[in-house]
Protein backbone atom coordinates (compact mmCIF):
# COMPACT_ATOMS: atom_id res chain seq x y z
CA UNK A 1 0.00 0.00 0.00
CA UNK A 2 0.82 3.70 -0.46
CA UNK A 3 1.91 5.20 2.61
CA UNK A 4 2.26 8.88 2.50
CA UNK A 5 1.37 11.92 4.63
CA UNK A 6 -0.81 14.48 3.11
CA UNK A 7 0.21 17.83 3.71
CA UNK A 8 -1.86 21.27 4.28
CA UNK A 9 0.36 23.64 4.93
CA UNK A 10 -1.48 27.27 4.52
CA UNK A 11 -2.37 27.76 0.90
CA UNK A 12 -1.22 30.97 0.19
CA UNK A 13 2.34 29.82 -0.19
CA UNK A 14 1.79 27.18 -2.19
CA UNK A 15 3.98 27.11 -5.16
CA UNK A 16 3.86 23.94 -6.65
CA UNK A 17 0.68 21.06 -6.42
CA UNK A 18 0.08 17.62 -8.11
CA UNK A 19 -3.33 16.01 -7.40
CA UNK A 20 -4.48 12.86 -7.66
CA UNK A 21 -1.20 11.64 -9.35
CA UNK A 22 -1.30 7.76 -10.85
CA UNK A 23 1.83 6.33 -12.16
CA UNK A 24 1.47 2.83 -14.19
CA UNK A 25 4.35 1.15 -15.44
CA UNK A 26 4.33 -2.41 -17.17
CA UNK A 27 0.82 -3.29 -15.98
CA UNK A 28 2.13 -2.26 -12.25
CA UNK A 29 0.50 0.53 -10.29
CA UNK A 30 3.66 2.10 -8.99
CA UNK A 31 1.26 5.00 -6.72
CA UNK A 32 -2.00 6.34 -7.24
CA UNK A 33 -4.14 9.06 -5.66
CA UNK A 34 -1.08 11.01 -4.51
CA UNK A 35 -1.24 14.62 -3.80
CA UNK A 36 1.57 16.30 -2.80
CA UNK A 37 2.17 20.26 -2.31
CA UNK A 38 4.75 22.34 -2.23
CA UNK A 39 5.38 25.65 -0.70
CA UNK A 40 7.97 28.73 -0.99
CA UNK A 41 11.09 27.48 0.90
CA UNK A 42 10.11 24.03 1.41
CA UNK A 43 12.23 21.05 1.11
CA UNK A 44 10.77 17.60 0.11
CA UNK A 45 12.65 14.44 0.33
CA UNK A 46 11.07 11.32 -1.75
CA UNK A 47 12.45 8.09 0.42
CA UNK A 48 11.52 4.43 -0.99
CA UNK A 49 13.24 1.34 -1.59
CA UNK A 50 14.68 0.83 -5.28
CA UNK A 51 11.79 0.52 -7.70
CA UNK A 52 9.08 2.00 -5.71
CA UNK A 53 8.82 4.65 -8.84
CA UNK A 54 11.25 7.73 -7.26
CA UNK A 55 12.58 8.46 -10.53
CA UNK A 56 9.19 7.96 -12.42
CA UNK A 57 7.48 10.45 -9.39
CA UNK A 58 10.26 13.12 -10.26
CA UNK A 59 10.00 13.06 -14.33
CA UNK A 60 6.33 13.04 -13.88
CA UNK A 61 6.71 16.71 -11.76
CA UNK A 62 9.25 17.92 -13.80
CA UNK A 63 6.95 17.47 -16.79
CA UNK A 64 8.99 15.30 -18.50
CA UNK A 65 6.19 12.34 -18.58
CA UNK A 66 2.68 12.32 -18.44
CA UNK A 67 0.81 11.07 -15.69
CA UNK A 68 -1.23 8.27 -16.29
CA UNK A 69 -3.67 10.31 -14.34
CA UNK A 70 -3.99 13.49 -11.91
CA UNK A 71 -3.07 17.17 -12.73
CA UNK A 72 -0.20 19.39 -11.89
CA UNK A 73 0.13 22.69 -11.14
CA UNK A 74 2.49 26.04 -11.11
CA UNK A 75 1.43 28.70 -8.83
CA UNK A 76 -2.16 27.81 -9.30
CA UNK A 77 -1.61 26.95 -13.54
CA UNK A 78 -0.99 23.70 -15.46
CA UNK A 79 2.61 23.44 -16.18
CA UNK A 80 1.87 24.42 -19.88
CA UNK A 81 0.44 27.50 -19.59
CA UNK A 82 3.11 29.09 -16.77
CA UNK A 83 6.34 29.72 -16.59
CA UNK A 84 7.22 26.27 -15.51
CA UNK A 85 9.92 25.11 -17.30
CA UNK A 86 11.71 27.98 -16.75
CA UNK A 87 11.45 28.10 -12.83
CA UNK A 88 12.56 24.52 -12.94
CA UNK A 89 16.36 23.24 -12.57
CA UNK A 90 16.19 19.49 -13.20
CA UNK A 91 19.28 17.26 -12.84
CA UNK A 92 17.91 13.41 -13.83
CA UNK A 93 20.11 10.46 -11.97
CA UNK A 94 22.11 10.98 -15.37
CA UNK A 95 24.51 14.16 -15.18
CA UNK A 96 24.12 15.65 -18.08
CA UNK A 97 28.02 15.84 -18.61
CA UNK A 98 29.26 15.73 -22.07
CA UNK A 99 32.63 13.48 -20.71
CA UNK A 100 34.58 14.81 -23.97
CA UNK A 101 34.34 18.45 -22.45
CA UNK A 102 36.13 19.96 -20.13
CA UNK A 103 33.83 21.10 -17.00
CA UNK A 104 34.71 24.79 -18.20
CA UNK A 105 33.24 24.05 -21.85
CA UNK A 106 29.92 21.83 -20.33
CA UNK A 107 29.06 24.95 -17.57
CA UNK A 108 29.86 27.26 -20.63
CA UNK A 109 27.07 25.40 -23.05
CA UNK A 110 24.53 25.04 -19.41
CA UNK A 111 25.22 28.85 -19.13
CA UNK A 112 23.61 29.55 -22.36
CA UNK A 113 20.86 26.33 -22.88
CA UNK A 114 19.84 27.41 -18.87
CA UNK A 115 20.04 31.37 -18.62
CA UNK A 116 22.53 31.04 -15.93
CA UNK A 117 24.02 33.76 -14.24
CA UNK A 118 27.82 34.65 -15.33
CA UNK A 119 29.86 34.27 -12.70
CA UNK A 120 34.03 33.17 -12.24
CA UNK A 121 33.47 29.38 -13.00
CA UNK A 122 36.88 29.18 -11.85
CA UNK A 123 35.98 30.21 -8.50
CA UNK A 124 33.22 27.76 -7.84
CA UNK A 125 34.75 24.64 -9.70
CA UNK A 126 37.22 25.30 -6.58
CA UNK A 127 34.51 25.54 -4.57
CA UNK A 128 33.35 22.66 -5.35
CA UNK A 129 37.08 20.68 -4.58
CA UNK A 130 37.61 21.14 -8.65
CA UNK A 131 40.86 23.47 -8.68
CA UNK A 132 43.29 22.04 -10.90
CA UNK A 133 40.58 20.10 -13.01
CA UNK A 134 38.71 22.78 -15.16
CA UNK A 135 39.99 22.50 -18.67
CA UNK A 136 40.53 18.33 -18.78
CA UNK A 137 38.02 16.72 -20.11
CA UNK A 138 35.42 15.36 -17.87
CA UNK A 139 35.71 12.06 -18.69
CA UNK A 140 39.06 11.61 -16.91
CA UNK A 141 36.97 12.61 -13.77
CA UNK A 142 35.79 10.19 -11.44
CA UNK A 143 32.22 9.46 -11.06
CA UNK A 144 31.81 11.75 -8.10
CA UNK A 145 34.01 14.52 -9.56
CA UNK A 146 31.76 14.26 -12.77
CA UNK A 147 28.86 14.65 -10.35
CA UNK A 148 29.85 17.86 -8.85
CA UNK A 149 30.96 19.39 -12.19
CA UNK A 150 26.81 18.94 -12.83
CA UNK A 151 25.72 20.08 -9.48
CA UNK A 152 27.62 22.84 -9.89
CA UNK A 153 24.53 24.41 -12.03
CA UNK A 154 23.23 24.61 -8.83
CA UNK A 155 25.60 27.81 -7.89
CA UNK A 156 24.47 29.62 -10.99
CA UNK A 157 20.97 28.93 -11.77
CA UNK A 158 18.10 31.57 -10.75
CA UNK A 159 15.41 28.66 -11.10
CA UNK A 160 12.77 28.80 -8.21
CA UNK A 161 11.94 25.04 -8.27
CA UNK A 162 15.05 22.27 -7.84
CA UNK A 163 14.46 18.85 -8.70
CA UNK A 164 16.82 16.63 -8.00
CA UNK A 165 17.40 12.75 -8.44
CA UNK A 166 19.84 11.39 -6.14
CA UNK A 167 22.17 14.14 -6.17
CA UNK A 168 24.64 12.37 -3.20
CA UNK A 169 25.32 9.44 -5.72
CA UNK A 170 29.03 9.01 -5.85
CA UNK A 171 30.02 12.45 -3.55
CA UNK A 172 31.80 12.81 -0.44
CA UNK A 173 30.87 13.25 2.81
CA UNK A 174 32.41 16.96 2.23
CA UNK A 175 30.97 17.35 -0.98
CA UNK A 176 27.72 16.55 0.79
CA UNK A 177 28.18 19.28 3.30
CA UNK A 178 28.87 22.06 0.78
CA UNK A 179 26.12 21.26 -1.07
CA UNK A 180 23.42 20.98 1.45
CA UNK A 181 24.35 24.50 2.36
CA UNK A 182 23.49 25.33 -0.87
CA UNK A 183 20.27 24.11 -0.02
CA UNK A 184 20.13 25.90 2.37
CA UNK A 185 20.97 29.46 0.88
CA UNK A 186 18.11 28.42 -1.86
CA UNK A 187 15.63 27.65 0.91
CA UNK A 188 16.32 30.49 3.00
CA UNK A 189 15.82 32.88 -0.55
CA UNK A 190 12.68 31.28 -0.76
CA UNK A 191 12.92 28.82 -3.33
CA UNK A 192 11.68 24.72 -3.00
CA UNK A 193 13.50 21.52 -3.67
CA UNK A 194 12.36 18.25 -3.96
CA UNK A 195 15.35 15.53 -4.19
CA UNK A 196 15.40 11.45 -3.77
CA UNK A 197 17.86 10.45 -1.59
CA UNK A 198 18.42 6.99 0.37
CA UNK A 199 20.70 8.75 2.87
CA UNK A 200 19.06 11.18 5.38
CA UNK A 201 19.95 14.77 5.53
CA UNK A 202 22.84 15.23 7.64
CA UNK A 203 21.95 18.93 8.17
CA UNK A 204 18.98 20.06 9.36
CA UNK A 205 16.46 22.02 7.72
CA UNK A 206 13.55 23.51 9.34
CA UNK A 207 10.94 23.00 6.51
CA UNK A 208 12.17 19.50 5.21
CA UNK A 209 9.08 16.78 4.92
CA UNK A 210 9.51 13.07 3.93
CA UNK A 211 7.21 11.53 1.61
CA UNK A 212 7.72 8.02 1.62
CA UNK A 213 6.90 5.77 -1.27
CA UNK A 214 6.04 2.03 -0.31
CA UNK A 215 6.90 -0.55 -3.11
CA UNK A 216 3.57 -1.91 -4.38
CA UNK A 217 3.04 -5.50 -6.20
CA UNK B 1 20.69 33.39 -30.30
CA UNK B 2 22.92 32.44 -27.97
CA UNK B 3 21.93 29.22 -27.08
CA UNK B 4 22.21 28.58 -30.64
CA UNK B 5 25.59 29.72 -30.38
CA UNK B 6 27.22 27.79 -27.65
CA UNK B 7 25.49 24.57 -29.04
CA UNK B 8 27.06 24.59 -31.91
CA UNK B 9 30.76 25.69 -30.64
CA UNK B 10 29.76 22.73 -28.03
CA UNK B 11 29.36 20.55 -31.53
CA UNK B 12 32.40 21.53 -33.05
CA UNK B 13 34.31 21.10 -29.87
CA UNK B 14 32.95 17.11 -30.13
CA UNK B 15 33.85 16.83 -34.04
CA UNK B 16 37.33 18.12 -33.05
CA UNK B 17 37.53 15.24 -30.22
CA UNK B 18 35.96 12.89 -32.28
CA UNK B 19 37.08 12.17 -35.72
CA UNK B 20 35.38 9.07 -36.35
CA UNK B 21 32.43 10.84 -35.98
CA UNK B 22 33.24 12.48 -39.38
CA UNK B 23 35.73 10.93 -40.60
CA UNK B 24 34.48 7.75 -41.61
CA UNK B 25 31.22 8.55 -43.48
CA UNK B 26 33.52 10.30 -45.67
CA UNK B 27 36.03 7.53 -46.25
CA UNK B 28 33.16 5.63 -46.92
CA UNK B 29 31.93 7.66 -49.64
CA UNK B 30 35.57 7.84 -51.10
CA UNK B 31 36.09 3.84 -50.92
CA UNK B 32 32.68 3.71 -52.41
CA UNK B 33 33.25 5.95 -55.35
CA UNK B 34 36.83 4.09 -55.82
CA UNK B 35 35.33 0.85 -56.31
CA UNK B 36 33.03 1.57 -58.30
CA UNK B 37 35.07 1.83 -61.35
CA UNK B 38 37.41 -1.12 -60.79
CA UNK B 39 34.15 -3.39 -60.53
CA UNK B 40 32.56 -1.96 -63.68
CA UNK B 41 35.76 -2.70 -65.26
CA UNK B 42 37.23 -0.40 -68.58
CA UNK B 43 33.93 0.86 -69.62
CA UNK B 44 34.64 4.74 -69.51
CA UNK B 45 31.30 4.77 -71.32
CA UNK B 46 28.62 2.91 -69.16
CA UNK B 47 30.24 4.51 -65.63
CA UNK B 48 30.07 8.06 -67.04
CA UNK B 49 26.12 6.83 -67.88
CA UNK B 50 25.62 5.65 -63.99
CA UNK B 51 27.73 7.76 -62.53
CA UNK B 52 24.78 10.16 -61.12
CA UNK B 53 23.40 7.79 -59.71
CA UNK B 54 26.40 5.86 -58.16
CA UNK B 55 27.71 9.64 -56.35
CA UNK B 56 23.98 10.16 -55.24
CA UNK B 57 23.75 6.75 -53.47
CA UNK B 58 27.03 7.14 -51.56
CA UNK B 59 26.04 10.51 -50.80
CA UNK B 60 22.93 9.71 -49.30
CA UNK B 61 24.14 6.10 -47.30
CA UNK B 62 27.35 7.88 -46.05
CA UNK B 63 24.63 10.78 -44.62
CA UNK B 64 22.73 7.75 -42.97
CA UNK B 65 25.92 6.94 -41.33
CA UNK B 66 27.21 9.93 -39.77
CA UNK B 67 23.49 11.11 -38.46
CA UNK B 68 22.60 7.51 -37.03
CA UNK B 69 24.79 8.77 -33.79
CA UNK B 70 23.52 12.56 -33.45
CA UNK B 71 21.78 12.56 -30.38
CA UNK B 72 22.81 9.42 -28.59
CA UNK B 73 25.45 10.68 -26.21
CA UNK B 74 23.08 13.34 -25.30
CA UNK B 75 20.63 11.10 -24.94
CA UNK B 76 22.69 9.01 -22.95
CA UNK B 77 24.40 11.30 -20.65
CA UNK B 78 20.80 13.21 -19.82
CA UNK B 79 21.18 16.17 -21.35
CA UNK B 80 18.69 15.64 -23.72
CA UNK B 81 16.11 14.91 -20.85
CA UNK B 82 17.63 18.71 -18.73
CA UNK B 83 16.93 20.34 -22.49
CA UNK B 84 13.34 18.70 -22.80
CA UNK B 85 12.80 19.53 -19.18
CA UNK B 86 14.14 23.53 -19.54
CA UNK B 87 12.32 23.32 -23.25
CA UNK B 88 12.97 26.62 -24.20
CA UNK B 89 16.78 25.95 -25.16
CA UNK B 90 15.68 22.54 -27.40
CA UNK B 91 14.99 24.13 -30.61
CA UNK B 92 17.68 26.33 -30.87
CA UNK B 93 19.71 22.97 -29.64
CA UNK B 94 18.23 20.96 -32.62
CA UNK B 95 19.15 23.82 -35.27
CA UNK B 96 22.84 23.45 -34.24
CA UNK B 97 22.46 19.72 -33.97
CA UNK B 98 21.62 20.23 -38.13
CA UNK B 99 23.81 22.42 -39.13
CA UNK B 100 26.96 21.45 -37.86
CA UNK B 101 26.01 17.67 -38.58
CA UNK B 102 25.85 18.99 -42.33
CA UNK B 103 29.12 21.13 -42.11
CA UNK B 104 30.59 18.20 -40.86
CA UNK B 105 29.23 15.50 -43.58
CA UNK B 106 27.95 16.90 -46.38
CA UNK B 107 30.11 19.71 -46.61
CA UNK B 108 32.98 17.91 -47.04
CA UNK B 109 31.83 16.19 -49.59
CA UNK B 110 30.92 18.80 -52.04
CA UNK B 111 34.60 20.17 -51.51
CA UNK B 112 35.43 16.60 -52.95
CA UNK B 113 33.75 16.19 -55.61
CA UNK B 114 36.11 17.99 -58.49
CA UNK B 115 38.19 15.13 -57.47
CA UNK B 116 35.20 12.52 -58.02
CA UNK B 117 34.10 14.01 -61.22
CA UNK B 118 37.89 13.18 -62.30
CA UNK B 119 37.76 9.70 -61.09
CA UNK B 120 34.33 9.01 -62.99
CA UNK B 121 34.69 10.88 -66.17
CA UNK B 122 32.40 13.45 -65.91
CA UNK B 123 32.32 16.21 -67.87
CA UNK B 124 32.74 19.70 -66.87
CA UNK B 125 28.75 20.91 -67.21
CA UNK B 126 27.94 17.12 -65.28
CA UNK B 127 30.29 18.20 -62.59
CA UNK B 128 28.46 21.34 -62.42
CA UNK B 129 24.87 19.96 -61.86
CA UNK B 130 26.68 17.17 -59.31
CA UNK B 131 27.13 20.05 -57.37
CA UNK B 132 24.19 21.90 -57.66
CA UNK B 133 22.27 19.12 -56.82
CA UNK B 134 24.06 18.36 -53.97
CA UNK B 135 23.99 21.70 -52.37
CA UNK B 136 20.51 21.72 -52.56
CA UNK B 137 19.85 17.96 -51.90
CA UNK B 138 22.41 17.24 -49.33
CA UNK B 139 20.56 19.89 -46.11
CA UNK B 140 17.60 17.74 -47.69
CA UNK B 141 19.24 14.14 -46.73
CA UNK B 142 20.65 15.59 -43.81
CA UNK B 143 17.27 16.84 -42.47
CA UNK B 144 15.76 13.83 -43.13
CA UNK B 145 18.67 11.48 -41.37
CA UNK B 146 18.24 13.80 -38.50
CA UNK B 147 14.81 13.00 -37.60
CA UNK B 148 15.21 9.08 -38.51
CA UNK B 149 17.78 9.51 -35.73
CA UNK B 150 15.64 11.32 -33.88
CA UNK B 151 12.70 9.10 -33.83
CA UNK B 152 15.06 5.84 -33.47
CA UNK B 153 16.68 7.36 -30.27
CA UNK B 154 15.60 5.14 -28.03
CA UNK B 155 15.79 2.01 -30.26
CA UNK B 156 18.89 0.15 -28.93
CA UNK B 157 19.86 -1.11 -32.44
CA UNK B 158 18.13 1.71 -34.69
CA UNK B 159 20.83 1.48 -37.68
CA UNK B 160 18.42 -0.48 -39.22
CA UNK B 161 15.26 0.80 -38.49
CA UNK B 162 16.54 4.39 -39.21
CA UNK B 163 17.27 3.07 -43.09
CA UNK B 164 14.41 1.66 -43.08
CA UNK B 165 12.24 4.47 -42.05
CA UNK B 166 14.06 7.11 -44.18
CA UNK B 167 15.45 5.96 -47.20
CA UNK B 168 11.73 5.89 -48.94
CA UNK B 169 11.82 9.60 -48.26
CA UNK B 170 15.00 9.73 -50.03
CA UNK B 171 13.51 8.57 -53.26
CA UNK B 172 11.93 11.48 -54.61
CA UNK B 173 14.96 13.41 -53.94
CA UNK B 174 17.50 10.54 -55.94
CA UNK B 175 15.28 10.52 -59.10
CA UNK B 176 15.36 14.50 -59.52
CA UNK B 177 18.96 14.65 -58.31
CA UNK B 178 20.20 11.71 -60.84
CA UNK B 179 17.20 13.35 -63.66
CA UNK B 180 19.43 16.82 -63.07
CA UNK B 181 22.67 14.97 -63.60
CA UNK B 182 22.09 13.14 -66.40
CA UNK B 183 20.25 15.94 -68.52
CA UNK B 184 23.40 18.22 -67.42
CA UNK B 185 25.65 15.11 -69.58
CA UNK B 186 23.31 15.52 -72.44
CA UNK B 187 23.49 18.99 -72.59
CA UNK B 188 19.77 19.61 -71.60
CA UNK B 189 18.45 21.99 -69.44
CA UNK B 190 17.75 20.72 -65.93
CA UNK B 191 16.42 24.14 -64.17
CA UNK B 192 13.21 22.42 -63.52
CA UNK B 193 14.85 19.12 -61.51
CA UNK B 194 16.74 22.28 -59.64
CA UNK B 195 13.04 24.03 -58.71
CA UNK B 196 11.63 20.61 -57.11
CA UNK B 197 14.63 20.25 -54.99
CA UNK B 198 14.35 23.53 -53.87
CA UNK B 199 10.87 23.33 -53.20
CA UNK B 200 11.42 19.90 -51.55
CA UNK B 201 14.24 21.72 -49.33
CA UNK B 202 11.77 24.84 -48.48
CA UNK B 203 9.33 22.11 -47.27
CA UNK B 204 11.51 20.21 -45.41
CA UNK B 205 13.37 23.51 -43.87
CA UNK B 206 9.59 24.67 -42.32
CA UNK B 207 8.70 21.55 -40.89
CA UNK B 208 11.13 18.57 -40.07
CA UNK B 209 12.66 20.91 -37.47
CA UNK B 210 9.33 20.63 -35.57
CA UNK B 211 9.19 17.21 -36.19
CA UNK B 212 12.52 16.39 -34.37
CA UNK B 213 11.40 18.67 -31.76
CA UNK B 214 8.57 16.49 -31.30
CA UNK B 215 10.02 13.41 -31.82
CA UNK B 216 12.62 13.64 -29.31
CA UNK B 217 10.06 15.23 -26.34
CA UNK B 218 8.58 11.42 -27.13
CA UNK B 219 11.53 9.19 -26.88
CA UNK B 220 12.61 11.34 -23.25
CA UNK B 221 8.79 11.46 -22.17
Amino acid sequence: MLRCALFFSESAGIVFSATQLTCVRQDRILFEALDLRLAAGELLQIGGKNGAGKTSLLRILAGLTAPDEGELLWQGQPLHDSDFSRQLCYIGHLSGVQPQLTALENLAFWRAAFALKTADDFQLLALLGLAGLEDIPCQMLSAGQQRRVSLARLWLTSATLWILDEPFTALDQSAIAVLQQQFGQHLAKGGSIILTTHQPLSQHFPQARLLELVYRW
Amino acid sequence: MVIFRQAFLREWRLLARQKADWLNPMMFFILVLTLFPLGVGAKPNLLVEIAPGIIWIAALLSVLLATERLFKDDYRQGTLEQLVAAQQPLLPYVLAKMLSSWCSTALPLLLMSPLIALLLGLSMPSWQAVVLTLLLGTPLLNMLAVLGAALTLSADKGGILLALLILPLYIPLLIFASAAVENASMGLSYSAQLAVLAAMLCLALALVPLAVLKALKINVG
